[in-house]
């Protein structure tokens, strides 16, 4: 579902990505840890399709973004640590926005099931700017849901969240999962990672230190990765 | 094609409904060109031939500079939330991104023009008369043009630090041409002069449009690239 080949990104004489290259099928939970400045929001831009590696070859659903960026921005959804949403639109309006983009069926009644999960729908008809960063990252999730991606990227969905917007969010992501649905997850909580990942993939530096299954893997090896 | 259209009215639709809430585009470019066209009022003599002579001057240069303010804003607001990046993972050809934000920036210009323009026109003591639909197929055409190249260049600059220095250093240099036309074609139209030369130079105003409009167009994508 995701190729990486050999991604090399550099900005100036800084280098990103190191070569990294990695596959990620259909239906896996594959959880990207990796220190701030790893390299795991500029891979995640590239798969995203929203910057171009300086070297190496990307293909998501077996397409490449440099031919076909439309058709694989129709199959992924993008959390990130932005909201990606418009502060003087209520929380519908973003989501009517983004659906009409994206050519959403029966668009109204996918909004209402959506703000209804993340728990929001008592405040469809308010402007974003009073909303709390939870619950902005609460809309960004139905934001990135809206369309049913196959293909979810989400860098840092739980940064800012309290304790019941984790929970909503972790559910949503279950419920994802459960529907086959491909997750590449950056995040930094360990714990989380090797409990509910298939797979870790470990950043560092740029250079990708490894790519293995939850159970080849304990905590201290990944914290003794990181702190090297 | 009806799919793009869909997409190019939806980015249009969610651009007048933010600028109604927020009002920062509208109401700053409109105070401006208020303020340009109420100073050079006081600075010639009400009526003078020399306030007549530098009029369409003094417009051009309200909408411009007014415009500019507002091009500007219009990116900066995009980038606030990163909103621009939601923008770009939507599937869309970037090209109709800049369809919509030229159409959403000449109706922002335009209905600053649309205020300010009659106001000049009685300060000035101007008589356009029948041919004010002259005046305002030249203001119209002045806009696509301008509205054009800033929408292209508000987006490289909206990635700058200094975008606000950035964006009048990169725009007029270029728009030189549109605007050279637009102040002749306005020139003669208020001198009353042979109506000749207005239609050679609004015809000029034309070829500028379509060439910088088509060009912008084709080079939005790489301007989005990083």
């Amino acid at each position: 579902m995701i190729v990486a080949e050999n991604i090399v990104k550099s900005f100036g004489s800084k280098t990103a990505l190191d070569h990294v290259s990695f596959h990620i099928k259909q239906g896996e939970y594959v959880a990207l840890l990796g220190a701030n400045g790893a390299g795991k929001t500029t891979l995640t831009r590239i798969l995203a399709t929203l910057t171009r590696p300086s070297s190496g070859h990307v293909k998501i659903a077996a397409m490449a973004p440099k031919n076909e960026a439309q058709k694989i921005r129709s199959r992924i959804g993008v959390m990130s640590h932005h909201s990606f949403l418009y502060d003087d639109l209520t929380a519908e309006e973003n989501l009517k926005f983004y659906g009409r983009m994206y050519g959403v069926d029966e668009l109204d009644a996918r909004i209402d099931k959506l703000l209804q999960k993340v728990g929001l729908i008592t405040r469809r008809h308010d402007r974003v700017q009073t909303f709390s960063r939870g619950m902005q990252q609460r809309l960004s999730l139905a934001r990135a849901l809206l369309h049913k991606p196959p293909i979810l990227l989400l860098d840092e969905p739980f940064a800012g969240l309290d304790v019941n917007a984790t929970e909503i969010v972790k559910e949503l992501l279950d419920e994802s999962i459960a529907q086959d649905n491909t997750v590449l997850l950056t995040v930094h909580d360990i714990d989380y990672a090797v409990q509910n990942a298939q797979r870790i993939l470990l950043l560092k530096q740029g250079r990708l230190l490894f790519d293995k299954c939850v159970e080849e893997l304990s905590h201290d090896q990944i914290r003794e990765a990181l702190a090297e | 094609m009806r799919n793009g259209l869909r997409q190019i009215a939806t980015i249009i639709h969610k651009d007048m409904v933010t600028e109604m809430r927020s009002k920062d585009i509208v109401v700053s470019m409109l105070v401006f060109s208020l303020i340009v066209v109420a100073v050079f009022n006081f600075i010639f003599d009400p009526g003078s031939a020399q306030m007549k002579a530098t009029a369409p001057g003094i417009l051009w240069v309200a909408i411009i500079f007014s415009g500019n303010l507002g091009l500007s804003r219009s990116f900066a607001r995009e980038h606030e939330n990163a909103m621009m990046q939601g923008l770009l993972m939507c599937p869309v050809d970037h090209s109709l991104i800049f369809v919509a934000k030229v159409i959403g920036n000449i109706i922002f210009i335009s209905i600053v023009e649309a205020i300010s323009v009659p106001i000049m026109i009685v300060l000035f003591d101007l008589s356009i008369g029948a041919e004010f639909w002259k005046l305002a197929l030249i203001l119209l055409l002045g806009t696509i043009g301008f509205a054009g190249v800033g929408t292209l260049f508000s987006t490289i600059s909206a990635n700058t630090k200094s975008r606000e220095v950035m964006l009048p250093i990169l725009l007029f240099p270029v728009s030189i041409p549109v605007i050279l036309s637009a102040v002749k074609s306005t020139t003669y139209l208020l001198n009353h002069t042979n109506s000749d030369n207005v239609f050679s130079w609004i015809k000029i105003l034309i070829a500028f449009d379509v060439i910088f409009t088509v060009v912008c167009f084709l080079l939005y994508e790489y301007v989005l690239e990083e």
